[in-house]
């Protein structure tokens, strides 16, 4: 009897359960992380849960390949999440909702993030597709340590890539280590610096145009300083095609002194090399053009196959509120990409390392150096395209299986082919 | 109870049909949930993938598709020299097929090798006889991404490799950056992992070999090489050849354990067909659905090819056996 009692309170309690969630609205949101914004959001849209009890947030932390491979995939088919954060903006922007009839107040959407939607939506088009959970800028991290112990003075600002590849071999030489720098193994990673040597990737008609003599100076000294041992060779040989790869590894492990990748990293490199050694931002190495990085980021954008659009923009208005970017912002060690805090300034980034502020403070310095090529690149559509055939043909100059000559003709009739399917 | 209900209800269900049909029809019947899975995940996608692969475009979805008949074939197979990729058009496809049919070729060789001779070792009566069966065929049950990952940090620049070498006094060695290396030890780890799977068919063949042919030939003073290459490779040769296809067909479908352990490099040298495809159809920027279902279905027609040579050599050996 004490048994049947039980059973039925229990299935009494499921029924109740069932039918309060059952009228709360469920909002999905796919999310990956790079460091630790995934526990960050967490926290934030439990907040949000707790003062709307009428959403049901279910925050999937996938992968990244899975936001690059499989969520493609379910948004041609019509379907995926509510809410999801990409990094392939634009290529996939006639997927994403406009919100400007369902925000609180498009105005202020305009005013703060205004300013990078073209990076997300198809052109000419005046949506509010969603926001920048924060900026990004390629640049570089040099170990203070290693140059100290090998008595080799920091390049000063404005020094160029060869001046920068020099005292780095110094340094290698000198504290015997097995590379002298390395570079992520990703065609937007060497994109800003070969337009710091006068690259022109984007065509006067607005699609590529064929790698000039600039890129190809760049590149060529990559492949050069791979095979003279300069350049950490696993990262860019040790794969074929686009496959990403970084060396944040390498350089936390002191094993090279100078490493060039993007802002993201500083959490990253802050958590893992803690007091190990000191590493500082040193921003973009210079070129016969410029000293330009290459801006991007992660952006939250609303999918427009959501069955419940005013939900997802109640949930996309908190979290792009000021106070919550903010909060994100100094959390998580990402640059933000409001106008109004970035104009505010005086962001407290939460960090007890001292290595942090300085080079939180060094990529906002070099933030303005970006080349306008540079700067049109994340709003074109032909970016990841671009990014994918100097890769891949690169890495085959460095693996010796390709003359620099060749793979020049290959870059170009690899984009040309991508246009061309694009066009069918 | 309800089973039994069920079988009821069916009864007369079936009979009427089994009138209707005969015997033909019932096998039709209990055949179909077994076509029916098949079909939906076999011959559905294989009809789909024959049809994105005469369709041009960077879209997913079929509808969006435009039909351009061969083109994709045409842009495969368009070569000036095939024995020369960068004379190609997709030069990385025809890398991907040297690569695949030069790795057949090394990998099914030592396979067959290995598994024989780890099959006879483990049909003699040595100590710890059930221990090492166990200890072949354990890396079969691993994940091929587990496999690859143990050998990526093993052979990685501060792998245990590495970590040997130092200690004997040697400079490390980056052994994934070196071709020969990284394409030997594709082989190698592939061997590694699979070689338990073949090693027990040989060896369930070895036990299924009379004793009483051993015997005669032991007190016949027969030497023990011409017992291997008289007694026991012909009556082998059923498992032999079952092995020699199962292992060329996996060789053909090199992807995962590969692909962890190398990415395909150094550079291109340890591409493979399989990851040509997945490259392009899903993980490339530089995707292309289409001109990845086209190179699929080459692949599917090699196989194919590899699959009716078992059929034959399995109904020779069975002739043969008859005989």
């Amino acid at each position: 009897m004490k048994t049947k009692i039980w059973l039925s309170g229990i299935a009494l309690a499921a029924m109740a359960t069932s039918a309060f969630a059952q009228d709360a609205t469920q909002v999905r949101i796919m999310w990956y992380s790079d460091g630790i914004e995934g526990e960050v959001i967490a926290d934030l849209l439990d907040r949000f849960e707790q003062a709307n009890p009428d959403i049901d947030i279910i925050l999937d932390n996938v992968a990244y390949q899975v936001i690059q491979e499989q969520l493609p995939i379910q948004l041609a088919s019509g379907a995926g999440p509510d809410i999801a954060r990409v990094t392939n903006l634009k290529a996939q922007a006639e997927h994403w909702l406009d919100l400007r009839p369902y925000v609180a107040d498009p105005a202020y959407w305009d005013a703060n993030f205004g300013d990078r939607f073209d990076w997300m939506r198809e052109d000419g088009s005046n949506a509010i597709p969603g926001y920048m959970t924060q900026l990004t800028l390629t640049g570089g991290f040099a170990n203070a340590t290693l140059f100290e112990q090998a008595g080799v003075e920091l390049p000063a600002h404005g020094a160029t890539w060869d001046e920068w590849a020099e005292a780095s071999r110094k340094v290698m030489e000198d504290q015997g280590l097995p590379a002298a720098f390395a570079i992520d193994r990703s065609g937007h990673r060497v994109a800003g610096p070969a337009i710091s040597y006068g690259a022109k990737f984007i065509g006067e008609d607005g699609k590529p145009a064929p790698m000039n003599d600039g890129a190809m100076d760049f590149f060529t000294r990559l492949t050069d300083w791979t095979a003279q041992g300069l350049m950490l060779p696993e990262v860019w040989v040790s794969a074929a095609g686009t496959t990403y790869r970084a060396a944040a590894d390498d350089f936390i492990n002191a094993q090279i002194p100078f490493y060039y990748s993007g802002s993201w990293q500083v959490a990253n490199l802050s958590g893992k090399i803690g007091d190990a050694f000191d590493w500082v931002v040193v921003g973009s190495p210079c070129g016969p053009a410029g000293c330009s990085g290459m801006a991007g980021g992660a952006a939250m954008v609303a999918v427009k196959y959501t069955k419940h659009p005013e939900e997802v923009a109640r949930v996309m208005d908190y979290l792009a509120s000021e106070d919550i970017v903010r909060e994100f912002s100094e959390r998580t060690l990402f640059l933000p990409a409001h106008s109004g805090i970035v104009a505010k300034g005086g962001l407290n980034f939460q960090s007890d390392d001292p290595m942090v502020p300085p080079a939180m403070n060094a990529y906002v310095a070099a933030s303005a150096e970006t080349l306008p090529e540079a700067d049109r690149m994340p709003a074109w559509v032909w970016g990841n395209t671009v990014y994918g055939a100097i890769v891949t043909r690169i890495s085959q100059v460095m693996a010796g299986e390709l003359t620099i000559d060749q793979a020049r003709e290959m870059m170009d009739r690899d984009i040309a082919d991508q246009v061309e399917a694009a066009g069918q | 109870m309800p089973l039994v209900l069920i079988a009821r209800g069916l009864d007369p269900v079936l009979r009427l049909w089994q009138r209707c049909t005969g015997t033909g029809g019932m096998i039709t019947f209990f055949l179909l949930p077994n076509m029916a899975i098949f079909g939906v995940f076999v011959i559905i996608p294989l009809v789909l993938n024959i049809i994105y692969s005469m369709t041009g475009g960077v879209d997913i979805l079929l509808k969006d598709r435009s039909f351009i008949g061969l083109g994709q074939y045409g842009r495969l197979l368009e070569c000036q020299d095939y024995l020369v990729s960068t004379t190609c058009r997709e030069d990385q496809f025809w890398t991907a097929v040297r690569n695949t049919g030069t790795f057949v070729l090394f990998q099914v060789s030592l396979m067959v090798c290995v598994s024989m001779i780890t099959a006879l070792i483990l049909n003699r009566k040595i100590a710890g006889r059930g221990f090492f069966r166990a200890v072949f065929f354990f890396p079969v049950l691993l994940s091929p991404v587990v496999v690859g990952l143990i050998w990526r940090w093993i052979l990685q620049r501060q792998g245990l490799m590495n970590l040997i070498v130092t200690q004997l006094g040697f400079d490390p060695v980056v052994w994934l950056n070196d071709r020969f290396f990284a394409f030997s030890a594709a082989i190698g780890v592939s061997t590694w992992a699979h070689m338990g799977f073949y090693t027990l068919i040989l060896l369930a063949g070895l036990q299924a070999i009379p004793k009483d042919l051993y015997e005669a030939a032991e007190m016949d003073a027969t030497p023990a090489s011409r017992v291997f290459w008289r007694i026991t490779l012909p009556l082998l040769g059923p498992n032999l050849a079952v092995v020699l296809v199962l292992a060329l067909i996996r060789g053909v479908q090199i992807f995962d354990e590969a692909y962890v352990l190398t990415g395909g490099g150094p550079g291109t040298s340890t591409l493979f067909i399989t990851q040509y495809i997945y490259e392009v159809g899903f993980a490339s920027f530089l995707r292309n659905p289409g001109l990845a279902a086209a190179a699929s279905i080459l692949m599917g027609l090699v196989l194919v090819v590899l699959t009716l040579i078992q059929l034959g050599l399995s109904r020779r050996a069975e002739k043969g056996n008859a005989r």
